[in-house]
C-alpha cells in the first residue's frame, strides 16, 4: 500500500511538472549582455582539440594563435593599453566536453573565442557562447551548420558545400567521369563534404560508382578497397581525418589502384607525405609559396622562425617547419578580433564589452593571410577562392607540398 | 536516533540542499563554471543512478548505457526541434515527411524519449537478458555500438540526420514562470532518482537485491527471475533515455559520435567510485568527477610560469593523465568506493561521528557482503 | 564478382582474421585465468607499435633486433600493468578489476597523446615483409600473406606448450578453479605473470604484422582492433584458445565479405548482430564450456 502510494506521489507530481511545462513554453530567452573586460587585460579564449581525434589538427591551430598573440600582444583602445592573454582550453574533440570546455572559458571571463578544429565540437559550443554574448571565430570549422542561426559565431574559412563543390568540378574538369566516395561514419565533416561532393559531381555529369563507409579509429582499409578497385573509378573522394589519411594511403596503393585520390582541407599535413601519397590533390585555405600575397609571405617567414625556436613546437608540427593551412587560420581568426579590437578605439564606451567585439566584428575586413577577410551575414568569411595542392615526387624529399591551381567559385556558378 | 529526529534531519537536510541550489544559482552569473559543472554533475548523476539500478542493485553488468542514452538523446531531439528550424538542421538530406511538422514540449519530449529506451531495452532485453554476467555485459556492449552505427547510417539519414547529428534542440525552459530554466534539471532528475529510491526501498528492490547475492537462492524463494531482471532492466533503460535527453537539452546538439563506448565505462566509473550499489554514492561522485574532470583539473592543461620558473609537465594533455592516475589510485586503495554498497543514513553519520565503528561493522556484516 | 576479386578479398579477410586471432588469444588467455576482461590490452597493441617507431627511427636499429626489442618492452608493459593495476586486486570485487583495466586503458591513450602528440606517426618500413608477391592475378604484400601463416604457428606452438608442459598444466589447473590450484602448491602469481607475457608477446607480434601494411600509429589506434578482438574471443567462447583463433577469422571473414557485397556502412553493426545471435543459441561462445551452475 505504502508503495503504490508513493509512486502516485510520484505520478502526481510528474503531472503537475508537465502542466507547467506546457505552460510556460513561449521562448524568452534574456538579450545575452555579455563580458566586459577589467582591468587592461583582454582575455582571448582559445577554444580547441589538442587531444582526441583532431587533437593534432588543432594544435596546429594554437600554434598560429600563439605566434599572432607574440607579435601582437598588446592593443591600444581610447588611450589605455591592454595586454591580450590567451586563455587556452582542450575540448578534447568530444562533443560532450566541449560545452564544459566552452563554459570554463567564459568562467575566465573571455571576451572573444577563436576556435574550434572540426565543426561538431563548434556546433555543441556555438549555444554557450550565444547565450553568454560571447563572439567566437572558427578557423577552419567548415560545416553550415557552425555560423546558421548562430549571431555570434564567425569564421575565417570556406564551407563544405563550397569546398565539396570545388573539388567536383575540378574532378570533371580534368576529365574524370567516375568517382568513388570514402566517407566516416558518424562524422559530420567527412560525410557532409562527401554528400556536397556526390551532389555536385552527378548535376556536372559525374557517376558515382561507389560509395564506402567506415567507422571512427578505423585503421583497415583493405576490404572496402578491394570493392573501390572492382569498380574501378577514375577518382577516389576521401575528405576524412590526418589519421586516416596517413593509413589509407598506403593500402590504396597497396591494393594497386591507379585512380587519382581527391581529399579536402584537413590532409593538408606534412604527415602524409610519402610515395604512396604522389598523385594526391586535395583542397585548402592558403598556400605557403603564394609569393603575391605580402601578408603570406611575412607570415610564413614570421612562423617557421616561430617553430623552430622550440623543439616542442615541431614535435607539435608534425615534425617540420612546413606552415599547415590551419595555422595560418588560426592566426588569420586572432587578427580579425584584433582589428576588431582596434576598430573600437575612438568609440565611446564605459567599458569594452564582448558584445561591442562582435558587433565591431562583423564590420572587420583586412588583408588576412589566407586573403582578404569580411564576413558575410552569416558570419562567414568571404572567401572564393580554395587552393589545390598536390603531392609529387619532389615532396617526398622535401616535405611539401606542390601548388596546383586555385580555384574560385565564380568559375562554376 | 529515533525515527522523528530522523525525519527532522532529512527535512533539515534536504531543505539545506535547496537553498545551497537557490545560492548557486542567487550567487552566481550566467557566465559561472559552477553552473554547468552542477548541471552536468546532475545529469551524470541520473545516467550512473539508472546504471547503478542494473549493475549495482540487480547484479546485471550492463554495458549499454551509453546506447539508451543515445536513443533517448535523439528521440528528444527528432520530436523537439522547433518547426522553423528543422530544414536549418536538415540542410544536406530533407526532414521526413511525418516530422516536419512535429515540434513537441520538452516534457513530453521526455517522456517519449525514456519510453522509446524501454521499449528497446524490452525488446532486446528478452533474448539478451538469458545470458550471463560477461556475455551479457558484451551482449549490451554490442548493442550500444549497434545503436551508434545505425543513428549515423544513410537509410535514417531524414530522420536521425545521419553522420551530420541534430542541433537546435530546445534547451531548459522557465518553468511555471517562476522557477528559472537553470532549476528544471535538477527538479527533473529529483523526480527521477526519488522514483529509482522508492523502487529500490519496494519489495520489487529488495527482490532485485536477492537477485544479486544469489539467482539460485532467489528463485528458490519464489522470486520470478525473468521478471524481474527485466523489469529492472527496462526501467534502469528508461531513466538512461531521459538522461539522454537531459543531455541533448544541456548540449544543444547531438550526433552519434557524442555517445561513444567511453561514454558508458565514464558512467561505470562514477558509479563504481560510487561504491557499486549505493544510490546516494553515485550522485555524490557524478559531481565530484565531472567537477574534477571538467574543471578543477583544467588548470594542469596550461603552462604555467613562477616567475621565470617553467612547471615541468604542464601542457596540453596532462589534465588527462593526471585524471586516469587519479582514478586508478582511487580503484586501487579505495576500491569500495565512497560509500561501499551502503546508502546515505543519519544512523551511519551519527555512529561515524561518535566512533562507533563496532556497531557499524556488525550491521554492515549483517547485510551482507556485496556480489563477488 | 570475378575470381581476382573474390581472391583478394579472401586473402584480406584471412589475413585481417589471423591478427585479430592473435590479439584475441590475449584477451581470451587473461579471461581464462582471471576472468578479466583486459580492456587494456588494445592499447598494449598501440603501445608496441610506438616502441617500434622508437626502436627503428629514434634509435636506428635494425628491424630483425627492433623486433626483439618490441617485444621484450611490450611484455615487459604488460606484466608491469599486471603487477602494479590487477596485482592487489585479486580479492576485489570483479567490478573493480575491470574498472582498474578501464583507468589503465585511458591512462596508456591519456599517456600517448601527452607524449606522442595526437598527430599520426609513420610507422617504419622493413622491407622484407612489404615485398610485393603475385599469386596468379593477385597481387599483395608478403606480409599479407604470411599473417594467418604465422598465426597457425603461433597457435600450435601455444596448444602444445599449454598441453604438453608443467607450465601449462599448471594453466589449466589455474583455470579450472583458483583456489583448488593454489591449494596444491601452484605458484598463481608467477602462472598469472607468465600469461601476460604470452600474451603480451602475441599482442607485439599482432602489431608488428598489423601495422606494417598499415603504416600509421595515433593513440587511439588500439582501441577499434582491440573490440573487434576482445569479440572475436567471446564470439569463439572466451576462455578458449581454438575458439579465440575462430573467432578472429570468423569476424574477419565476415566483415570483409559485408564490405564486400557493398554495405560497409553496416559490417560492424552485422559483427554486433551476428555476437548476439551466436550467444542465443550457444550463450558460452563457439567453444566455450557450459558453465556449471553452483548452488
Amino acid at each position: 500500500m505504502k508503495r503504490i502510494s508513493g509512486l502516485l506521489v510520484i505520478v502526481m507530481l510528474l503531472s503537475v511538472f508537465a502542466f507547467g511545462c506546457g505552460g510556460g513554453d513561449d521562448e524568452n530567452t534574456p538579450v545575452a549582455s555579455g563580458i566586459a573586460v577589467e582591468g587592461d587585460v583582454i582575455n582571448i579564449g582559445v577554444f580547441e582539440p589538442t587531444t582526441g581525434e583532431n587533437g593534432g589538427g588543432g594544435m596546429q591551430e594554437v600554434l598560429g594563435v600563439r605566434y599572432a598573440n607574440s607579435l601582437y600582444p598588446t592593443v591600444e583602445i581610447n588611450g589605455t593599453t591592454y595586454t591580450i592573454a590567451l586563455k587556452e582550453v582542450d575540448n578534447q574533440s568530444d562533443k560532450a566536453a566541449a560545452v564544459t570546455a566552452a563554459q570554463s572559458l567564459i568562467s575566465q571571463k573571455v571576451v572573444a573565442v577563436i576556435g574550434s578544429y572540426g565543426s561538431g565540437v563548434s556546433i555543441a559550443a556555438g549555444e554557450t557562447f550565444q547565450s553568454a554574448g560571447v563572439p567566437a571565430v572558427g578557423c577552419s570549422c567548415t560545416n553550415p551548420q557552425v555560423t546558421l542561426g548562430n549571431d555570434f559565431y564567425f569564421r575565417a574559412c570556406f564551407l563544405d558545400p563550397f569546398q565539396g563543390t570545388v573539388m567536383a568540378n575540378y574532378a570533371i574538369d580534368e576529365g574524370y567521369t567516375t568517382a568513388a566516395v570514402i566517407s566516416q561514419n558518424g562524422d559530420d565533416y567527412s560525410t557532409g563534404l562527401a554528400g556536397f561532393f556526390k551532389q555536385a559531381y552527378e548535376s556536372l555529369g559525374g557517376t558515382i560508382v561507389a560509395d564506402e563507409t567506415y567507422q571512427t579509429n578505423e585503421s583497415d582499409f583493405n576490404a572496402i578497397l578491394t570493392s573501390v578497385k572492382a569498380a574501378d573509378p577514375d577518382v577516389i573522394f576521401c575528405p576524412s581525418s590526418i589519421n586516416t589519411a596517413t593509413l589509407i594511403l598506403p593500402q590504396i596503393s597497396a591494393n594497386g589502384i591507379e585512380a587519382t585520390v581527391l581529399a579536402s582541407d584537413t590532409w593538408e599535413n606534412a604527415a602524409i607525405i610519402s610515395d604512396d601519397a604522389v598523385g594526391v590533390v586535395f583542397s585548402t585555405f592558403f598556400d605557403e609559396k603564394d609569393e603575391s600575397n605580402p601578408v603570406a609571405k611575412e607570415f610564413v617567414d614570421g612562423f617557421k622562425a616561430y617553430l623552430n625556436s622550440d623543439p616542442q613546437n615541431i614535435t607539435w608540427n608534425a615534425n617540420t617547419d612546413t606552415v599547415a593551412a590551419v595555422s595560418a587560420l588560426g592566426y588569420d581568426s586572432y587578427m580579425a578580433i584584433y582589428h576588431a579590437l582596434e576598430a573600437l578605439d575612438g568609440k565611446e564606451l564605459e567599458t569594452i564589452t564582448s558584445v561591442d567585439i562582435r558587433d565591431a566584428l562583423v564590420d572587420v575586413s583586412f588583408d588576412g593571410v589566407t586573403g582578404a577577410i569580411a564576413f558575410d551575414e552569416n558570419g562567414d568569411a568571404i572567401k572564393d577562392t580554395a587552393y589545390l595542392k598536390t603531392v609529387t615526387e619532389e615532396s617526398v624529399n622535401t616535405k611539401e607540398f606542390q601548388f596546383v591551381k586555385t580555384q574560385s567559385v565564380a568559375d562554376m556558378q | 536516533m529515533t525515527k522523528k529526529t530522523k525525519l527532522i534531519c532529512s527535512v533539515i537536510a534536504a531543505a539545506a540542499l535547496i537553498v545551497l541550489l537557490i545560492c548557486s544559482y542567487e550567487l552566481t552569473d550566467s557566465t559561472s563554471m559552477l553552473r554547468s559543472v552542477l548541471q552536468l554533475g546532475a545529469i551524470y548523476a541520473l545516467a550512473a543512478v539508472s546504471m547503478n539500478l542494473l549493475n549495482g542493485v540487480t547484479g546485471l553488468f550492463s554495458l549499454g548505457q551509453a546506447g539508451f542514452m543515445a536513443v533517448g538523446a535523439y528521440t528528444f531531439a527528432i520530436f523537439t526541434i522547433p518547426v522553423d528550424k528543422k530544414a536549418g538542421v536538415y540542410y544536406l538530406y530533407g526532414v521526413a515527411d511525418g516530422l516536419a511538422d512535429i515540434a513537441l514540449p520538452s516534457f513530453v519530449g521526455l517522456i517519449i524519449a525514456g519510453l522509446m529506451a524501454a521499449v528497446l531495452a524490452a525488446i532486446i532485453g528478452a533474448p539478451v537478458l538469458r545470458l550471463k554476467s560477461d556475455y551479457f555485459a558484451i551482449a549490451t556492449l554490442g548493442f550500444a555500438e549497434i545503436v551508434r552505427i545505425l543513428v549515423a547510417s544513410s537509410p535514417f539519414n531524414r530522420i536521425t540526420n545521419g553522420s551530420l547529428g541534430l542541433k537546435a534542440i530546445p534547451g531548459f525552459q522557465d518553468l511555471f514562470g517562476f522557477i528559472p530554466a537553470y532549476f528544471v534539471p535538477f527538479i527533473v532528475v529529483a523526480l527521477c532518482i526519488a522514483f529509482i529510491v522508492l523502487l529500490v526501498r519496494s519489495s520489487y528492490g529488495r527482490a532485485f537485491k536477492a537477485i544479486r547475492e544469489d539467482e539460485i537462492a532467489a528463485e528458490a524463494m519464489g522470486i520470478n527471475l525473468a521478471k524481474h531482471k527485466r523489469m529492472a532492466f527496462i526501467i534502469s533503460s528508461f531513466f538512461a533515455g531521459i538522461s539522454g535527453a537531459l543531455l541533448a537539452q544541456f548540449l544543444g546538439a547531438v550526433q552519434s559520435t557524442t555517445f561513444p563506448l567511453a561514454m558508458t565505462y565514464n558512467i561505470l566509473l562514477i558509479v563504481v567510485i560510487g561504491g557499486m550499489g549505493s544510490t546516494t554514492g553515485s550522485i555524490i561522485s557524478a559531481f565530484l568527477v565531472t567537477a574534477a574532470k571538467e574543471w578543477w583539473l583544467r588548470f594542469l592543461d596550461v603552462e604555467h610560469y613562477i616567475g621565470d620558473f617553467k612547471v615541468p609537465f604542464m601542457r596540453t594533455g596532462f589534465r588527462m593523465v593526471v585524471f586516469s592516475i587519479i582514478l586508478m589510485v582511487v580503484v586501487l586503495f579505495w576500491r569500495k568506493g565512497i560509500m561501499g554498497n551502503k546508502e546515505f543514513s543519519w544512523d551511519g553519520l551519527y555512529n561515524f561521528f561518535t566512533g562507533k565503528k563496532a556497531k557499524k561493522a556488525a550491521k554492515a556484516a549483517e547485510g551482507g557482503s556485496i556480489v563477488e | 564478382m570475378d575470381l581476382t576479386t573474390f581472391l583478394s578479398y579472401c586473402l584480406t579477410g584471412i589475413s585481417i582474421g589471423g591478427i585479430y586471432a592473435l590479439i584475441a588469444i590475449g584477451y581470451t588467455m587473461v579471461y581464462g585465468i582471471l576472468r578479466l576482461i583486459n580492456f587494456a590490452h588494445g592499447d598494449i597493441f598501440m603501445m608496441a607499435a610506438y616502441f617500434m617507431i622508437f626502436a627503428m627511427v629514434d634509435f636506428m636499429i635494425p628491424w630483425y633486433l627492433s623486433i626483439v626489442v618490441v617485444v621484450i618492452a611490450t611484455v615487459i608493459l604488460g606484466v608491469v600493468i599486471e603487477k602494479v593495476a590487477y596485482k592487489p586486486l585479486r580479492s576485489a570485487p570483479r567490478m573493480s578489476i575491470m574498472i582498474s583495466a578501464i583507468g589503465v586503458s585511458y591512462l596508456l591513450q591519456n599517456t600517448a597523446t601527452y607524449l606522442f602528440s595526437a598527430l599520426p606517426k609513420s610507422y617504419p618500413s622493413i622491407d622484407v615483409l612489404n615485398k610485393r608477391i603475385t599469386i596468379g592475378d593477385v597481387s599483395t604484400s608478403l606480409v599479407t600473406f604470411i599473417t594467418p601463416i604465422i598465426t597457425i604457428i603461433a597457435v600450435i606452438l601455444l596448444l602444445m606448450l599449454i598441453k604438453h608442459t608443467k607450465v601449462g598444466m599448471a594453466m589449466r589447473a589455474v583455470s579450472k578453479d583458483f583456489e583448488t590450484a593454489q591449494l596444491m602448491g601452484i605458484k598463481i602469481n608467477d602462472i598469472i605473470s607468465i600469461t601476460f607475457v604470452i600474451g603480451c608477446f602475441l599482442a607485439a607480434l599482432g602489431s608488428i604484422l598489423y601495422f606494417t601494411p598499415r603504416p600509421s600509429v595515433f593513440p587511439l589506434s588500439g582501441s577499434l582492433p582491440g573490440l573487434k578482438c576482445f569479440i572475436a574471443a567471446v564470439f569463439g567462447g572466451i576462455g578458449s584458445i581454438p575458439g579465440a583463433v575462430v573467432g578472429g577469422f570468423i569476424i574477419g571473414l565476415s566483415e570483409t565479405f559485408i564490405k564486400a557485397a557493398g554495405y560497409s556502412e553496416f559490417s560492424d553493426v552485422f559483427t554486433f548482430v551476428l555476437l548476439v545471435v551466436v550467444l542465443m543459441f550457444r550463450p558460452t561462445g563457439l567453444f566455450g564450456e557450459k558453465m556449471a551452475e553452483k548452488v
